[in-house]
């Protein structure tokens, strides 16, 4: 593969969206053998404000850090898929979390819906992995990186309390989005 | 030997990695966005090396403990952005004159002043040259990739030691922050330069010796005791008003960077051979440019970029050959016309052409295309 694939990881500040896209490109780059840029934008606030982070796959150097014509976007909330949602290319993946983005954007993409904070906070109890699950969806319906290179990057990231709720979170992940495609 | 293992480093982290590497020992500073992810590495590395971490009061003492560290000879580094790079400015220029290696990192936020602390810019190329007052050498580095702040801040601290100047690493908040797989490269990889230190006897020793374009500096508490100012000084380091010292000093500490700019400087060039339309352009916008250029050779468009990796001293002979050579020069950057011009003053029959942003956002590719077609 020597295409660029463009990632983009969109929510809210605190959602953890900049670790997901730092645990993408681990996994494209680090566990996996592609090369890989993560790059973010976020407000001066640590907490709130849209923040996105945008990571780059592609089997030849990457030049241009930053997302050109996105094969798979992530919004958390309605803010930042208001405001980001343009750059998604034609046939490209739009994943929403479907309590959240109620204000749903028309365009040549395909949308996917799922209630992935609600389901961190009902089956594990902790809305602080929905990016988690989100990062096992997006691998699944991507086939970007393999479950296994995810996998590592996850559990390599992870403090060692966690590992097995970030484990269960991911494989929510990779079930719930296999049922989507 | 096994295989290096790669890591997945912030532009930032790569350059705690570079100056860990090339024996910094000493860090004083204030945080700042978007640059602080450097004090957090150096306070957490430093201490590990035998080196020690100050976090000071404000920018201003950061630079000047940064030189007071340097002069007890330990190499420093400083890291900061565009409002701390204004306040550190004075003590810039003492370093200058005072010829104290040191090094600052200054990752570009919008400006002027508060402006925009979460958002790209590259509006202090010119203040990196011209911040401080009076005629005074400027080494500053650009690199563009992950893997490159490492080795430029390295190659930083080794013109600082070699030149007895400050350098200042520029780069803006774009390649701070992002993160690419890095190699640490293994000791010995890559070269490592010393100040040069004093072999005669503490009594016979001038800190500004009149025999050396770049005299050697001993350690303060080695024994060898002298003196530093800011005003004009004799060899001795005392000040003075002897008209023809002060001469002779001022271009001197000129003359050190000016006869050695073919050391200094640093270029890459891509698909210049044969390129009729060529691109100027430094940090993230010159990674847009490649990938602009590299769409244009595939049109069959025949566009090439320069890649300065030294920015000061300006790389006017470079600029000035190319612009013999093609149509036209474009000069992406993130400001409102800084080093177009440059471009402008050393070039020789191109047309120069800027592109400018100061929203926050890269110059994408498209931009540059744009331009690029504007001369075909």
């Amino acid at each position: 593969m020597s295409e660029r694939y463009e990632i983009r990881f969109s929510g809210s500040g605190g959602q953890g969206m900049i670790l997901a896209g730092i645990i993408m490109a681990e996994a494209a780059a680090i566990y996996g053998d592609k090369n890989a840029v993560q790059s973010q934008s976020y407000g001066p606030e640590s907490r709130g404000g849209a923040s996105k982070a945008e990571v780059i796959i592609s089997g030849s150097p990457i030049d241009y850090p930053k997302a050109t014509a996105i094969d798979c976007m992530l919004a958390m909330t309605q803010e930042a898929c208001t405001k980001y949602h343009y750059d998604v290319k034609e046939g490209g993946i739009l994943l929403i979390d479907s309590e959240e983005v109620k204000n749903v954007p028309q365009g040549k993409f395909k949308l996917l819906s799922y209630p992935i904070i609600g389901t961190a906070r009902e089956e594990l109890g902790k809305t602080i992995v929905a990016n988690i699950i989100s990062l096992g969806m997006i691998t699944e319906l991507t086939g970007i990186v393999p479950h296994e290179a995810i996998e590592k990057a996850v559990l390599s990231r992870v403090p060692a309390a966690f590992l097995d709720l970030n484990k269960k979170a991911l494989e929510i992940g990779f079930d719930r989005a296999s049922k989507l495609k | 030997m096994s295989e290096k293992k790669k890591k997945l480093l912030q532009g930032n982290e790569a350059c705690v990695e570079g100056a860990i590497y090339a024996g910094c020992k000493f860090y004083a500073g204030y945080p700042i966005t978007p640059s602080t992810e450097i004090a957090e590495g150096m306070s957490v590395r430093l201490p590990k090396v035998g080196g020690k971490f100050i976090q000071m009061e404000d920018e201003i003492a950061g630079m000047a403990a940064t030189i007071g560290g340097s002069l007890a000879g330990f190499k420093s580094l400083t890291a900061t952005s565009g409002p701390g790079f204004s306040l550190k400015q004075e003590a810039l220029g003492y370093a200058c004159l005072a010829e104290i290696p040191c090094v600052i990192v200054n990752v570009m936020r919008g400006g002027p002043s508060t402006g925009y602390p979460t958002g790209p810019s590259q509006s202090d190329i010119m203040q990196a040259k011209w911040g401080t007052h009076g005629d005074h050498p400027a080494i500053s580095v650009t690199p563009a990739y992950v893997q490159e702040i490492l080795t430029e801040t390295v190659r930083a601290f080794n013109l600082s030691e070699k030149y007895r100047t400050p350098v200042v690493v520029l780069y803006d908040e774009i390649v701070g922050h992002m993160r690419e797989p890095i190699t640490i490269p293994a000791p010995g990889e890559l070269e490592v330069i010393d100040r040069a230190k004093p072999d005669c006897k503490p009594e016979e020793y001038f800190p500004y010796d009149d025999r050396y374009l770049i005299a050697p500096l001993a350690p303060f508490g080695s024994g060898y005791r002298f003196h530093v100012t800011g005003l004009n000084h004799k060899q001795d380091g005392f000040p003075t008003n002897d008209s023809k010292v002060i001469r002779e000093n001022n271009e001197r500490i000129m003359r050190k960077i000016e006869d050695n700019k073919e050391d200094i400087w640093k270029n890459e060039e891509i698909f210049l051979d044969d390129a009729e339309i060529a691109v100027f352009a430094i940090g993230s916008t010159a990674r847009s440019a490649r990938f602009a250029v590299e769409k244009m050779r595939a049109e069959g468009i025949k566009a090439g970029l320069l890649r300065p990796l030294t920015i000061w001293p300006f790389p006017d002979k470079a600029v000035r050959e190319l612009s013999k050579r093609v149509k036209a020069i474009i000069v992406p950057e993130m400001n409102l016309g800084q080093m177009v011009l440059e471009v402008e003053r050393c070039s020789k029959g191109a047309e120069v052409l800027g592109i400018h942003r100061v929203d926050g956002e890269p110059i994408n590719p498209g931009q540059i295309i744009e331009a690029i077609k504007k001369f075909k």
